[in-house]
């Protein structure tokens, strides 16, 4: 090889096959020497044999050990002889000793393996070649590795290889013929994925792998997590794409461009076709683990929907026209700055995107602080944790989660507020899960009765069911038992906190009006189990909560997390392993879009604009003076736009006319502008509403970083090339350049070394650091090399912590004769956000509507049955949904999930927002549910414009080709 | 009063709300101030300024000081 060529697939990153050493990692430090063979070799005490002579180098025939999972002992495969032992034990279940002797082949167990491996043979098809996983099956490397050459048993005797196969699921098949009775799917589900929706049925010669109660794959209790799949060592569970295309040639780490969990994934590839996404052991969020979204639905990114042509056109109501790169960015340019002529300099902005990268986020806002020389930026955290951003910031000093996702397996007590991890974070949920059914206490704080309340081998100790809206009231009575009771950490105050502001918070969280008691009619929940669950967390060793949407969205949104900060911090949670405050962010990179400077006030690493010193920073790099005072936020845009101030809007990969609030409101908004551009990869909601479209690019097509929950900066590479012939960052600087701020980058590395140049917790951060250590969690910088995986550890970021009083102020939405009911919001396994992405894969066989779920008290009282039309109506607006009778809602609560444009669900939430950051109160409005039997005008409205929008993209492809 | 005025001056009462947990007025009208200040476009802190000169306002007390503060 040439060193040219050296360097270009260095470049590719290309990654080997996954190393199994059999049985998982011990965790000891304690050393144990032993002979293998005849060689001494020293490991961890807790390692098993099979594990060490993998070290050495020695792989013992197995079947039924991975080391994703513990060892079994069922397959008798691995026997090894031991000196001074009797009989043959099996290598994966017993523990190296000090001085122990282990003879991995003898005569004596090669013979034992082969007749092990004949017996398995002996009931196996024997279809090899055009079996789907030829070339990467266990089994046949093990009949290769145990010498197997003729089984004396025959095949004519009883045998599985008539049994049908299940296709039922959307994305792998279960062909039992093939099935070996390993178990390794059903421990997989168990341990790794922790539904249990796996197990072996009969006995003997009978037993046999059944989902749930002998269902079909589809119709079991199965999430589709992949786990199983990964864990088969045959043909029994394999992917349909491999079934499709045969087994991949090469795979390229890269990052899920999912939910904020950032997993790690192997990218496996036959030429730039995606053959299959695995979870990557070595994945630091996720350890080998994966959920239905990473790990199948990935179809959407070649989907035939994609538009890959830069889109023009004079009004939203003309046909597209296709046109060159070259001259979609001179017609943006030219609107943009001719509306600047017009209007001013502040009339126009951009939003950036939490699922585009860090790389390319960075630059977005650079673009608006620059060329169009404002600071009208915002992104879509606005509308999810711009909450955290401010309540963390002004508690703690840092705008961050505190801890890795491993940290939850030192936690003794778990508090989940307004979270639905099992669907929403659903890999972090499987690590969680492992910790509950080691013994850590569990509460739930939410109006609805999400899975983790009641689960096989998983029950919350306490679900505070609280009315949608009460939160603040909710963690002031927690907090207010914790200094009633004086289960207080006063030693972790004394020398952590300010003590003035301590002081005039615990006058304040001790007033009565802040006792469960006082509260109970508030929040709905019984003041004895509010102080019982305040005990369990304040008396726990290491205590950990984690939040999500049910915290942020809300009128107090703010507030709530800075509740959350006070908790933790009165009882001394924070700072180590094990404890902390973790918001569970949304999209994969929300972090990083808020780190990058998304938000109107702030520049890069959460710098106000009015920091002299940061600005003069960023003026002397970027060669232009920076305005001082904050921008537009989101919503203020879509006000000024309705008023007609504000009239050109750059949207990078982001779905506002489905995914804001009070949706009549934001395409009013949009229809108001002059000049709309939309970066994505389809013709979303908002793009209907556009001038000008830039075709995006996937993840698949782009190298870069996100930046998930736990600060975690992953990479992200491009296993294709952007079928739009550009990169998003690209698009963005020749626009910037188009309008007269020259912007130019060779590789987003480079972005990446103005970013550690510019931002003092990235500033050990480098795209050589990230390859060589896999992920970097912010801070890096000289302090913390190599990153910081839990924050606040001998100090908080802002020195002293800091306790805010938190009142209760009761939200506007409140139920009255009008509009009885609460309506919440929230999202299912299957679908993510908006729905752009999985709706254009096979998940929607697992969720193909929205539906509205009601209590059968407030069903009847309604005359509405399970499946009928419902009508739902609020202040802001009308649209109708299916009914879903259940109790998982409280009386007075209806719920609905937001993945389908039709659904309208943000039809009827309104423009009532958090206090501090403008955060959309998603989770509560107050509305009426009626019987109907027809769409709501608004969604017979949405048919024709969407009709009307497909047909003139449509007709724009026919005039070019 | 136009839409936009009464959207900022609702915005500013949950402001003043959420910061007065104090009976200090001084104290919480210089928070509402500095929060405007921080975090609201120049254009919406002109309009509420505006509007606070106006004979027809109608504002809390904490709200109307943290105005006159932000206007200086």
């Amino acid at each position: 090889m040439n060193s040219e060529e050296g360097k270009q697939m260095v470049n590719y990153y290309s990654v080997g096959a996954e190393i199994d050493l059999g049985t998982p990692v011990s965790g000891s430090a304690e050393p144990i020497t032993l002979t293998i063979d005849g060689t001494p070799i020293t490991v961890p005490k807790g390692t098993s044999v099979m594990r060490a002579a993998a070290i050495a180098g020695t792989n013992i025939p197995r079947l039924c050990a991975t080391e994703d999972l513990e060892p079994f002992g069922s397959c008798r495969l691995c026997l090894v002889e031991i000196e001074g032992r009797s009989g043959y034990p099996a290598s994966c279940t017993t523990d190296v000793e000090p001085g122990m002797k282990v003879f991995t082949q003898t005569d004596h167990v090669a013979k034992l393996r082969r007749n092990v491996m004949e017996l398995y043979i002996s009931d196996h098809p024997l279809d090899c070649l055009t079996c789907p996983t030829n070339g990467n099956c266990e089994l046949q490397d093990m009949a290769g590795a145990v010498g197997l050459r003729e089984v004396r048993y025959g095949y004519e005797g009883s045998n599985h290889l008539d049994e049908p196969k299940d296709e039922s699921a959307p994305y792998f098949t279960f062909d039992p013929s093939k099935c070996i009775q390993c178990s390794r799917c059903v421990r997989a589900c168990e341990e790794q994925q922790g539904t249990y929706a796996l197990t072996i049925d009969g006995r003997g010669f009978d037993s046999q792998i059944v989902a749930s109660q002998k269902e079909d794959f589809l119709s079991s209790e199965c999430v589709s997590c992949g786990a199983c799949v990964k864990a088969c060592p045959t043909a029994t569970l394999t992917e349909k794409s491999i079934i499709k295309f045969g087994q991949p040639d090469k795979a390229t780490i890269t990052t899920c461009a999912y939910c904020g969990v950032g997993c790690s994934f192997r990218a496996e590839m036959q030429g730039d076709q995606l053959v299959r996404m695995v979870p990557n052991r070595d994945g630091h969020a996720n350890h080998g683990h994966a959920c239905v979204k990473g790990r199948f639905a990935f179809g959407y990114a070649t989907h035939a929907d994609r538009i890959t042509t830069p889109l023009i056109r004079e009004s939203i109501h003309d046909e597209w026209r296709k046109v060159s790169w070259q001259e979609a960015i001179k017609f943006a340019a030219t609107q943009l700055k001719n509306i600047q002529k017009e209007f001013g300099r502040k009339s126009i902005g951009g939003i950036t995107s939490s699922r585009c990268t860090n790389e390319e986020v960075f630059v977005v806002q650079k673009f608006i602080r620059t060329a169009m020389g404002n600071n009208n930026v915002d992104t879509c955290a606005r509308v999810c944790h711009s909450p955290t951003g401010y309540g963390l910031k002004t508690t703690l000093g840092e705008s961050a989660g505190t801890q890795t996702f491993d940290s939850v397996m030192a936690a003794d007590s778990i508090i989940i507020i307004g979270a639905n991890p099992t669907d929403a974070h659903p890999v972090f949920a499987s690590q969680m899960m492992r910790r509950l059914r080691q013994g850590a206490s569990l509460i739930i704080a939410d109006p609805r009765a999400i899975d983790l309340v009641d689960m096989p081998h998983v029950q919350a100790d306490h679900h505070l069911q609280l009315r949608p809206g009460t939160n603040v009231a909710l963690i002031n009575a927690l907090a207010h038992t914790i200094i009633d009771e004086g289960l207080e950490d006063k030693k972790f105050i004394d020398e952590r906190c300010e003590p003035d502001a301590y002081e005039i918070w615990k006058k304040f969280i001790g007033e009565q009006r802040n006792s469960p008691e006082a509260l109970a009619e508030v929040t709905g929940v019984p003041a004895g189990q509010v102080r019982a669950a305040a005990r369990l967390y304040a008396n726990a060793d290491n205590g950990a909560i984690y939040y999500g949407l049910g915290v942020t969205e809300h009128s107090q949104g703010s507030t709530m997390v800075m509740g959350i900060a006070n908790l933790a911090m009165v009882t001394g949670n924070l700072g180590r392993d094990g404890v902390g405050v973790n918001p569970l962010r949304g999209q994969n990179n929300v972090q990083g879009s808020c780190d990058m400077g998304s938000f109107p006030h702030e520049l890069p690493g959460y710098r106000h604009l009015s920091d002299e010193v940061a600005r003069k920073l960023f003026e002397a790099e970027w060669k232009v003076e920076l305005d001082s005072e904050p921008g537009y936020r989101i919503p203020n845009m879509f006000d000024a736009a309705v008023a007609g101030e504000f009239k050109g809007l750059y949207i990078q990969g982001e779905d506002i006319a489905q995914s804001d609030p009070d949706t009549q409101h934001v395409h009013a908004a949009l229809s108001a502008m002059q000049c709309v551009i939309v970066q994505d990869l389809f013709l979303n909601e908002t793009a209907k509403f556009a001038h000008v479209f830039f075709p995006g690019s996937s993840f698949l097509e782009k190298d870069g970083t996100f930046t998930n929950a736990e600060r975690r900066i992953s990479p992200v590479r491009k296993v294709m090339e952007p079928k739009s012939g550009m990169s998003e960052w690209e698009i963005t600087c020749a626009l910037s350049t188009e309008m007269g701020y020259e912007m130019s980058y060779e590789h987003p590395r480079q972005i990446m070394e103005e970013i550690a140049r510019l931002t003092p917790t990235f500033s050990g951060v480098s795209y050589e650091k990230i390859d060589a250590l896999g992920s970097i969690q912010w801070p890096c910088n000289d302090q913390a090399p190599n990153g910081t995986p839990f924050m606040h550890v001998d100090e908080f970021v802002r020195g002293k912590g800091f306790f805010a009083p938190t009142p209760y102020v009761a939200t506007d939405e409140r139920s009255n004769s009008r509009y009885p009911l609460l309506l919440t919001t929230g999202r299912i396994l299957s679908q993510y956000n908006v729905g752009a992405q999985t709706r254009r894969t096979e998940n929607l066989q697992y969720h193909d509507e929205d539906r509205l779920e009601i209590h059968p008290e407030d069903a009847q009282l309604r005359g509405i049955v399970d499946g009928s039309w419902v009508g739902i109506k609020s202040r802001a607006g009308e649209t109708v949904l299916r009914a879903c009778i259940t109790d998982r809602v409280q009386p007075g609560v209806i719920y609905t999930t937001f993945h389908h444009p039709e659904s309208g669900a943000n039809v009827v939430t309104t423009d009532n927002s958090d206090w501090a950051t403008n955060c959309p109160e998603y989770k509560v409005t107050a509305v009426q549910a009626y019987p109907v039997s027809q769409p709501s005008q608004w969604q017979e409205m949405f048919q024709r414009f969407d009709k009307e929008q497909q047909e003139l993209l449509a007709s724009s492809q026919e005039t070019v080709e | 009063m136009t839409v936009n005025t009464r959207k900022l001056v609702k915005m500013a009462e949950d402001i003043t709300a959420n910061l007065s947990y104090t009976d200090d007025e001084e104290v919480v009208a210089s928070k509402i101030a500095d929060h405007l200040s921080r975090f609201w476009d120049p254009r919406m802190k002109e309009a509420i300024i505006s509007y606070a000169s106006t004979k027809e306002s109608e504002l809390t007390d904490p709200l109307r000081l943290a105005i006159t503060k932000l206007a200086d």
